[in-house]
């Protein structure tokens, strides 16, 4: 294991970083994620990593974590370079990482979930004592009191996981921590708990590498920025030479209007298809919203928002059980996803694979999985118009027998797409349409959510993707904390949709 | 609202409402056998219902620990026949051959136990096909080789099946005594603890530096060797080794079912051995006042398969709703419309 008393901070000056990656590229199936990128980081300071989804943040991270290994550059922590080929590794040598998607065992608790892998013993024995005791310790450094180390993970607020997460880290005796969105889960009062942490580990000489969304979290904390863009660093600054506009249009410096097709001529929006007023379930609260015939609405928020718990309560996943949903003019319930379907509805789920398909399964089966449980009797004339449906989406697979796990993201995607399109939907509710798929496969999305409103269906996307959601949107709902905290017209800004989003200005519209 | 200050209400652990059943089904007995004019708490009555328990136990408390790794043993009948016939014919009725039998019949447990935890663990075969394999090898090789009983098991043997310690069988505490070793074992050592980790979770116990085959090979070795025992339990009541014994009694489906009676998520990574000792006494229990019901065989089935069920029903309904809700449900509670949907509209 890592002494950690070489980095006493007598002995190091201010100006010696205590990593410094060089030139670090990674290239996956040939495209370039991570292009030449260059930092340092110092004791006792937080460096911002900033920039839109798919820039290469968290590419980045994982290269240092050693989760992947760069395929140009060198990581040199407290001088030496390294070479991790496994996160463990890199843990030993004094860089630990909170990754986004939690690491923690929900059903032990939150002394064995920190010391998992290297239990302290007495004898041949777990000194479970110790470890209480050494937990408690560690939360204490920390400034965190009231967190029983015996409650198991299962039973604590996300807030509260994520603590023991980064307790977790911190407990290797890390000099380098970095965090990916450690507040992308939390609530406003929860990050302030959050900072005072970082505080804490800044005071120790812990340097912080240190992802968000949230341009106020970066300019609270960080004393340098980064910023990337499609894998290139643009910028790497103090962050006292920047401000949040400067910060926004650095992360975007491109022009995409063009990529987004124009609403096809001849759409009208028409008579309100869905209303929501006043709902909510344990998840979302205070929902209005009403989407209407040939309309776009864009669902946009920081993740965690809500946004895909809202699109999940309507279609009745997780049904919601205060205020009045209308459809069609008509007030109704939704209790399951199977009424939903029956009334008009469909949900691009956002984890395709998980959600979406029966990924063993071949095309044609996965097409028609919708039509055959829930319309059993229209079936035929699904299955006799299928392959009319896939070539119009142009879905390139061998044929339509072929497994789904075999065909690209974006054919996946667009085999998602036809099973809906088989049921002829009125209310088309897309979460994340276009992640993780190739640029061609979006446009052709973008350009099938335009056909769709013209033939009268009302739209609601959830992106994270700001371009996208501008470019598409005839309007722009944003969440924030589980309720909607206001609506933009068609083109607005990315600084207004963020400031929204982040409550960075605390304006707060009245959605009408 | 603080988050850390949050309070919640606590819930009873699954194992409480384990033995809250037990106490309840204890209370029924007690009612039902006195309406049958007998006591229930006879130390005569105690000592069948705890003779009960003592061979389940064995297969379950090993059960549980290939459960928790995230595996599964459908080998345990076959271990528990091979092992009363290898006992039995290498007692043959001597006294001082009984150390070498228990060696042997344990030894060669412990043998198809490892092959199993290989084979899950490295060449990445789920336990219920690998154990599936391996009880279709054993049958093979038992019908083979073993027409019919076999081997004799000489008196001092047989004592470890009829001797009473007050009204508890010493069988019975062979088994508790197992039962305390494991739950050290799973408690308090390191492996142990990773076995529930691998359990949980290979992906979270890998990046925090587990070794995760480990854990495994020692889940089914342990089972195997414990289903070993129950086989030498069953040579010691029966006085020979049978090829069919295991799976007359049943136990590959048996102990899964005590052990996931008992609150162990069949999935791995939660759940415990007290749990599946309160399950495995449910179940003689149930069969004890069964027996003074005078049910006939095929409705004592029924009884036992619609209590599995239902317990499971209890922790799924507990376990349905884990994503920590933002919004307070007091309030969801007080607004909610009447919950019927107008389903049949469609």
């Amino acid at each position: 294991m890592t002494s950690n008393d070489a980095v006493a901070p007598t002995a190091s000056t201010p100006a010696q970083p205590v990593l410094r990656a060089t030139g670090l590229t990674k290239r996956f199936f040939g495209n370039a994620v991570l292009e030449d990128v260059t930092l340092e980081l110092h004791p006792g300071q937080v460096h911002g990593l900033v920039g839109e989804n798919g820039a290469g943040k968290s590419t980045l991270m994982k290269v240092l974590a050693g989760v992947h290994q760069p395929d140009e550059g060198t990581v040199e922590i407290g001088g030496e370079t390294t070479h991790f080929s496994h996160p463990i590794q890199a843990q030993q040598a004094g860089l630990s990482t909170v990754f986004q998607e939690f690491n923690l065992l929900p059903d032990r608790t939150v002394a064995e979930n920190i010391y998992l892998g290297r239990e302290p013993r007495r004898g041949p024995l777990v000194d479970t004592a110790a470890m209480r005791r050494d937990t408690t310790e560690l939360l204490d450094g920390l400034g965190v009191t009231g967190l029983d180390p015996d409650r198991t993970v299962r039973s604590l607020s996300v807030a509260e996981q994520q603590i023991v997460e980064i307790a977790k880290a911190v407990s290797y005796d890390s000099r380098i921590i970095s965090m990916d969105e450690p507040t992308a889960a939390l609530a406003d009062h929860e990050v302030e708990l959050l900072y005072a942490i970082i505080r804490r580990l800044l005071d120790r000489d812990v340097a912080i590498l240190y992802v968000s969304h949230r341009l106020k979290e970066i300019f609270d904390l960080c004393d340098t920025i980064t910023v990337l863009k499609d894998g290139q660093q643009v910028t790497t600054q103090p962050a006292g030479e920047l401000d949040e506009g400067a910060l926004v249009r650095l992360m975007v410096g491109r022009e995409m209007s063009a990529f987004f097709p124009e609403p096809t001529p001849g759409t009208e929006v028409g008579e309100p298809l869905l209303t929501l007023s006043g709902s909510g379930n344990g998840y979302v609260d205070g929902i209005d919203l009403t989407l209407r015939a040939g309309e776009i609405v864009g669902l946009a928020g920081l993740q965690g928002s809500g946004r895909t718990e809202l699109v999940e309560s309507v279609f009745g996943v997780t049904p919601l059980t205060r205020g009045t949903l209308t459809l069609d003019g008509e007030t109704t319930t939704i209790g399951s996803p199977r009424q939903a379907i029956r009334r008009g509805l469909a949900l691009i789920t956002e984890d395709r694979k998980a959600k979406g398909l029966a990924l063993s399964q071949s095309v044609l089966d996965n097409a028609l999985g919708v039509v055959r449980s829930v319309f059993p009797g229209r079936t035929g004339e699904a299955r006799s118009g299928m392959p009319g449906v896939l070539s119009s989406l142009e879905v390139a697979a061998r044929s339509l027998d072929q497994e789904v796990q075999f065909l690209s993201g974006g054919n996946q995607q667009k085999v998602v797409l036809a099973r809906w399109l088989s049921v002829n939907p009125r209310v088309m509710l897309m979460d994340e349409p276009t992640r993780g798929i190739d640029v061609g496969a979006k446009h052709a999305i973008y350009e099938l959510m335009r056909g769709l409103a013209a033939d009268g269906v009302g739209v609601l996307m959830v992106s994270s993707e700001l371009p996208e959601v501008i470019g598409m949107s005839d309007r722009i709902l944003v969440m924030r904390d589980g309720r909607l905290a206001g609506e933009l017209p068609r083109g607005a800004a990315e600084e207004d949709v963020l400031a929204l989003a982040t409550g960075a200005d605390e304006h707060e519209e009245v959605v009408a | 609202m603080n988050a850390l200050a949050r309070l919640r209400p606590t819930r009873l652990t699954s194992t409480g409402i384990v033995y809250l059943v037990l106490v309840l089904v204890l209370v029924l007995g007690a009612v039902i056998t006195a309406a049958a004019g007998r006591n229930f708490f006879s130390s005569g009555n105690i000592s069948a219902i705890l003779t009960g328990t003592s061979i389940l136990g064995f297969i379950a408390i090993g059960q549980t620990l290939v459960i928790l790794a995230g595996s599964l043993d459908l080998s345990v009948p076959y271990v528990a026949s091979l092992a009363s016939l290898l006992g039995g014919v290498t007692m043959a009725g001597q006294t001082g051959n009984i150390p070498l039998a228990v060696v042997t019949a344990l030894g060669v447990a412990a043998l198809i136990g490892l092959v199993n935890g290989l084979v899950v663990a490295y060449l990445h075969v789920h336990g219920f096909i690998a154990s599936l394999g391996m009880g279709l090898i054993l049958a093979g090789y038992l019908g083979t080789n073993y027409k019919g009983s076999a081997g004799s098991a000489p008196r001092d043997f047989r004592l470890i099946g009829a001797l009473n310690i007050g009204p508890v069988p010493l069988s019975t505490l062979i088994m508790l005594g197992c039962a305390v070793l494991v739950i050290l074992l799973l408690r308090r050592t390191r492996i142990g603890h990773h076995l529930y980790a691998v359990g949980g979770s290979k992906d979270v116990a890998r990046l925090s530096g587990v070794r995760t085959q480990p854990p495994i090979v020692l889940a089914h070795v342990l089972c195997s060797v414990l289903a070993g025992m129950a086989g030498l339990l069953l040579l010691a009541r029966l006085s020979v080794g049978s090829p069919t014994i295991g799976t007359q009694g049943g136990y590959d489906l048996m102990s899964i079912a005590a052990v996931v009676l008992g609150g162990t998520v069949l999935a791995g990574g939660k759940g415990n051995i007290l749990g599946t000792l309160g399950g495995v006494a449910i179940f003689a229990v149930m069969d004890n006042i069964m027996g003074v019901m005078q049910l006939n065989a095929f409705l004592q089935d029924v009884v036992r398969g619609l209590v599995i069920v239902l317990a499971v029903a209890v922790y799924a309904r507990r376990n349905a709703d884990l994503r920590p809700a933002r919004f307070d449900r007091s309030r969801a509670a007080r607004h909610t419309p009447a919950p019927t949907t107008a389903g049949g509209a469609a």
